[in-house]
């Protein structure tokens, strides 16, 4: 049924109709209204049977989705930013158990300096712990991802995070298509786990392994991991079937058929991104679009079959590694393995710094004339910066850095975006 | 597309506004995206939120830099936020206030647009007559209607209801329609004038 509503509570619906067990979860912006928004429909008897559990932390919500998991209920939480950190040893755990919970990641940045806005650090910390991640572009997307991932994460007995922009998802009312109950039976079987802490046939699940079969435990999460590459696309296929639209898969292009130039990115800004190339390709230029929908397993093939037509390549990501650069730009660029393709990365929008499609446009042709950095910080206030380097330069005692720019910067209230 | 810009102060309804425009335009057929500026969530500072209303998908994610509408919930705001940036020539500019622009120190910026489209509405006013407190957002959306003609006052009665069960929504109806009213006969006043 078409409806007009917020992301946060297009999600708590469809989380609802994929009939989890157990939900757990402790609120954190941007996160809070999904797991509100269940809470409700648990207690007002819409979803049941369902055990909501409050917990005290990150680390018992995750805790507890795994104790759940391992006793054969169809799990569900949600986190973001210095919540994932918290509950990090135990999302470690729920992988290397192999145990099939899904989570919300509404993403945002990580402090310090403490920040509450959007950016992919937090999901990006976490891109080794052996969960899948995938990334929404759109509410419909991200609400239709979560109908998959339950179906994805109980077909691999793997953990997957879906992945959507905090406050610009979240907090967006836009249009959604929210299927009926019977739809999503049809598609998402009853979880049959593979592992389950039965009293009536028991076994223990999470036992110390030396050296003798770690790497071997290891090596068959990553098996399980690149056997999704195929699950991916399957299920993405069967729901565009069932449901009548496109949501999820691996990868998916934009105007990328003749296309010189490729832009590659993941969640809501590939929007503007399709924006900002319909300008572009009306002055002429041959540009395009790549989302990549599954950061994890990153689709190496699907990615290179994409860009290996193209003259140049720019990474554009709301994530950064500090001392490196790009993250996603690392993993693009193993893709390209041996191709002669100019390469950029541009970090953009961290701490939820807006993107907008003027920046964008201007940025993407400084990047078709070959005039672009390696690396580039969009929209960069190199003021506050060089200002900041000075005072470093000339007192020892230069001060906390956060503080002295936000001086620099002035009041801000008076900005409207 | 249409772009609406609303500003106002945290516990006067901002968000939830631009919600039920997007909740009336939809009623209408039409796509819309509100979403709010983030992260001053408290009471009394300057909140703005967005709201973009187009007959296709709506793909764009940046803030609304550029409006086509600008509602003020609290004309306060004038002096500590500019809230015509980036105003269109044509915009439409809503303010709640039982002052004109010229008593509000606007005759200059006025100047720039369309006088037929810039209004003020007492919403705070007619919120404390229709609800007993002062909040003033589902009576601008009103208002709004009134003055654009963009989207009818039954998509707003729609989407108050929407939004809000009982006598709450049944008073911020009565309270969107009165401020319909004031609007539709203070247009009229224009026109005659």
């Amino acid at each position: 049924m078409l409806k007009q509503t917020e992301g946060s509570h297009a999600v708590a619906e469809a989380v609802a109709l994929c009939r989890p067990d157990v939900i757990c979860a402790y609120p954190i912006s941007p996160q809070t209204h999904i797991v509100e928004g269940l809470g409700e429909l648990v207690k007002d008897g819409t979803l049941a049977p369902c055990e909501f559990i409050n917990v005290e932390s990150e680390f018992a919500a995750m805790s507890v989705a795994i104790g759940a998991s391992a006793a054969g209920a169809r799990a569900y939480t949600a986190t973001a930013s210095q919540g994932l950190l918290f509950m990090a040893e135990a999302v470690y755990n729920a992988s290397g158990l192999g145990l099939p919970i899904v989570m919300t990641v509404a993403n945002r940045a990580i402090g310090a300096p403490i920040n509450i806005w959007n950016d992919h650090s937090d999901s990006m910390s976490q891109r080794d712990s052996g969960w899948l991640q995938l990334f929404a572009e759109t509410n419909q997307e991200a609400l239709d991802l979560h109908i998959q991932a339950f179906r994805l994460a109980e077909e691999l007995s793997m953990p997957v995070m879906v992945c959507m922009d905090g406050f610009i998802l979240t907090h967006a009312y836009e249009r959604v298509d929210i299927p009926e109950q019977a739809e999503v039976d049809a598609f998402l079987p009853p979880y049959e786990p593979r592992q389950v802490l039965d009293p009536a046939d028991p076994v223990s699940i999470g036992a110390m392994v030396g050296p003798e079969a770690f790497m071997e435990v290891r090596y068959l999460a990553h098996a399980k991991q690149i056997s999704a590459l195929e699950h991916i696309p399957r299920i993405a296929a069967e729901f565009a079937q069932r449901f009548g639209r496109r949501s999820g898969g691996l990868v998916r292009g934009y105007r990328c058929e003749d296309a010189e130039t490729i832009v590659v990115a993941l969640g809501s800004v590939i929007g503007t991104l399709k924006e900002t190339v319909d300008a572009l390709r009306a002055t002429g230029m041959r540009i395009g679009v790549l989302g990549i929908q599954s950061f994890r397993p990153f689709p190496l093939a699907a990615v290179r079959a994409e860009l290996q037509g193209a003259e140049r390549v720019v990474v554009l990501e709301k994530s950064f590694c500090v001392g490196l650069g790009g993250v996603v730009s690392t993993d693009v660029r193993l893709a390209l393995s041996g191709l002669q393709l100019h390469g950029y990365t541009v970090v953009a929008g961290l701490g939820g710094r807006a993107i907008t499609q003027a920046s964008l446009e201007r940025m993407l042709r400084e990047a078709v004339a070959d005039r672009l950095p390696p690396l580039t910080f969009l929209d960069l206030d190199w003021g506050i910066v060089n200002r900041q380097l000075e005072r470093e330069a000339q007192v020892r005692r230069s001060g906390p850095i956060a503080e002295n720019l936000l001086r620099d910067v002035g009041a801000v209230a008076a900005k409207v975006a | 597309m249409l772009q609406i810009r609303i500003h106002g102060r945290g516990g006067q309804g901002v968000v939830t506004a631009a919600e039920m425009v997007s909740i009336a335009a939809f009623e209408q057929g039409r796509h819309a995206q509100a979403f709010p500026s983030f992260g001053s969530e408290r009471t009394g500072a300057p909140v703005v939120a967005f709201c973009r209303i187009d007959d296709r998908e709506i793909r764009l994610r940046e803030p609304i830099l550029a409006p086509d509408v600008l509602i003020v919930q609290d004309a306060t705001l004038l002096h500590q936020v500019d809230v015509f940036q980036g105003l269109k020539p044509d915009g439409y500019v809503l303010i709640n206030s039982k002052r004109s622009f010229d008593e509000l120190g606007l005759a200059e910026i006025a100047q720039r647009f369309r006088h037929e489209r810039l209004l003020t509405v007492p919403a705070t006013e007619i919120a404390v007559k229709h609800l007993g407190r002062p909040l003033p957002n589902a009576v601008l959306l009103g208002g709004f209607a009134a003055l654009s003609g963009l989207i009818t006052l039954e998509a707003v009665a729609h989407a108050i209801r929407a939004k809000f069960a009982g006598a709450v929504a049944e008073n911020n109806v009565a309270a969107a329609t009165e401020a319909h009213d004031v609007v539709r006969r203070e247009l009229e006043g224009l026109t005659h004038a």
